[in-house]
């Protein structure tokens, strides 16, 4: 774990792992690590430690939680594709009657939560489930396996849970927040804004004390949704982390070390599963809500 | 945590995956899944089917197998009193045979003994005469005898 000459410390080794690959817009002026400065127009570029990524700002994008986050969503859209293709009334086997039983558990899910009609929200719950479920799934990979493996082809950070990154947890939660938005103007009408404005105290009086409590209750759903994946995945990966950087320590703690690695992938197997589970019942629920007249 | 890009980058994906998922994974399986569900429904309604048709013709078998039985039975019934008939028939026929045999026989017997009281009768006057004409010993003419023997028949 020789890194720069120097050995690691085990918080270098923690922040190395936290540390997203990112590839972004270093501002005009700033100095980078190697005495060079940049110009005027700004330089795009893969930044090298966390103070480049803080300088990048917002104009930065997360290339590794791009690439897993989308790589894996192919991967959902491939399996269930070919399933589809496949899918006929005759007997299922294999792969088929793996994909229909998550089709079916989805469907009885939105069907006991959603009374609704809207032919979006079930291929919405399945997408969350099954995407969300793979990129909680990456985080029992062991920790070191794919950062050190990609290190010796140059590239400097990998982090290969995309929902360890509030960017991506929150991508999903916004667009469930615009669904939400959307589905609510349109089913209700005005009948929104009387809902935002007369809940919970009905009284002309009581509208702005109303329309605030009801406007942050409304903003603190897609926040509570997308953070609540992020910090379970977050505080998962972390524990893989430090369990990992428990090896370095010394020999007597590889065989402990071993067992909490173990012991905590097998709780963590339910962990991402409930997780995916919650955030697709979530937004299930809030849009469910969007759809109910009052 | 850095808020940045990403953020957009992982919306825009989002939408694209939904979408997909919307048009080309969810209708088919859905839709094949509901086929297969009525697809079942069909088969075991009609196995359903079938065992109440199977009931209903072994209900109607019983009852066409009594209904042969009944017929058999009145068949057989006639059939006795045909074969009745007929032995009395034939009785009837075989008495007036019998009857009919009797009185020929009867008849040809009367005719026997006619006949032979009349040989006899005859036989007895030529052995009268052939007597009466040891007795007398002369000659006797034949043919007044025979007119006497005749008469004397017919008185008897």
């Amino acid at each position: 774990m020789a890194a720069n000459g120097h050995e690691q410390t085990v918080s270098e080794y923690i922040v190395h792992h936290l540390t997203n690959l990112t590839y972004g817009k270093l501002p005009a002026g700033f100095v980078r690590d190697d005495g060079v400065v940049v110009s005027d127009a700004g330089l795009w570029t893969t930044a090298h430690g966390g103070d480049e990524i803080a300088a990048m700002g917002f104009n930065a994008v997360h290339v590794d939680s791009m690439v897993w986050s989308v790589g894996l969503g192919i991967i959902f859209c491939w399996l269930f594709r070919t399933v589809a293709k496949k899918a006929s009334a005759d007997t299922p086997s294999g792969l088929v009657n793996f994909v229909e039983m998550v089709v079916e558990f989805v469907d009885n899910t939105v069907k006991d939560t959603f009374h609704g009609r809207n032919p979006l929200i079930a291929p919405l719950a399945l997408t969350i489930f099954v995407w969300v479920f793979l990129m909680n799934l990456m985080d029992l990979i062991p920790v070191d396996l794919v950062p050190e493996g990609l290190k010796l082809v140059g590239i400097e950070y990998q982090k290969i849970v995309p929902s360890t990154d509030p960017n991506i947890t929150m991508g999903m939660a916004i667009g469930v927040f615009v669904l939400m938005l959307y589905y609510s103007i349109k089913v209700k009408g005005f009948g929104f804004v009387k809902e935002l404005s007369l809940n919970p105290f009905n009284h002309p009086l009581f509208i702005p004390v109303n329309l605030f409590m009801e406007v942050v209750g409304l903003l603190a759903k897609p926040f509570s949704l997308g953070l609540r994946l992020f910090g379970n995945m977050y505080a998962g990966e972390m524990i893989f982390i430090l369990i990992a950087a428990l090896f370095s320590v010394g020999v007597m703690w590889i065989l402990p070390a071993a067992l909490l690695q173990v012991g905590w992938a097998i709780f963590h197997i339910l962990v991402i599963t409930l997780q995916a589970f919650i955030f697709m019942v979530l937004t299930i629920v809030y849009l469910s809500m969007a759809h109910e007249d009052h | 945590m850095n808020i940045n890009l990403t953020l957009i980058g992982q919306l825009i994906a989002f939408v694209a995956f939904v979408a997909f998922c919307m048009r080309f994974v969810w209708p088919p399986i859905v839709s094949a899944m509901a086929e297969r569900q009525q697809k079942i429904a069909d088969g075991l309604a009609a196995a359903d089917r079938a065992s109440h048709d199977l009931e209903l013709a072994q209900k109607r078998a019983t009852e066409d197998m009594a209904d042969a039985k009944r017929e058999a039975a009145v068949i057989i019934d006639a059939a006795n009193k045909r074969a009745a008939a007929l032995i009395d028939e034939a009785k009837v026929a075989a008495v007036a045979e019998a009857d009919r045999v009797k009185a020929a026989a009867a008849a040809e017997v009367e005719q026997e003994r006619a006949r032979a009281q009349e040989q006899l009768m005859s036989q007895v006057s030529s052995l009268a005469l052939a007597g009466a004409e040891k007795v007398l010993g002369s000659e006797i003419d034949a043919a007044k005898h025979a007119e006497l023997l005749k008469s004397l028949t017919a008185d008897r």
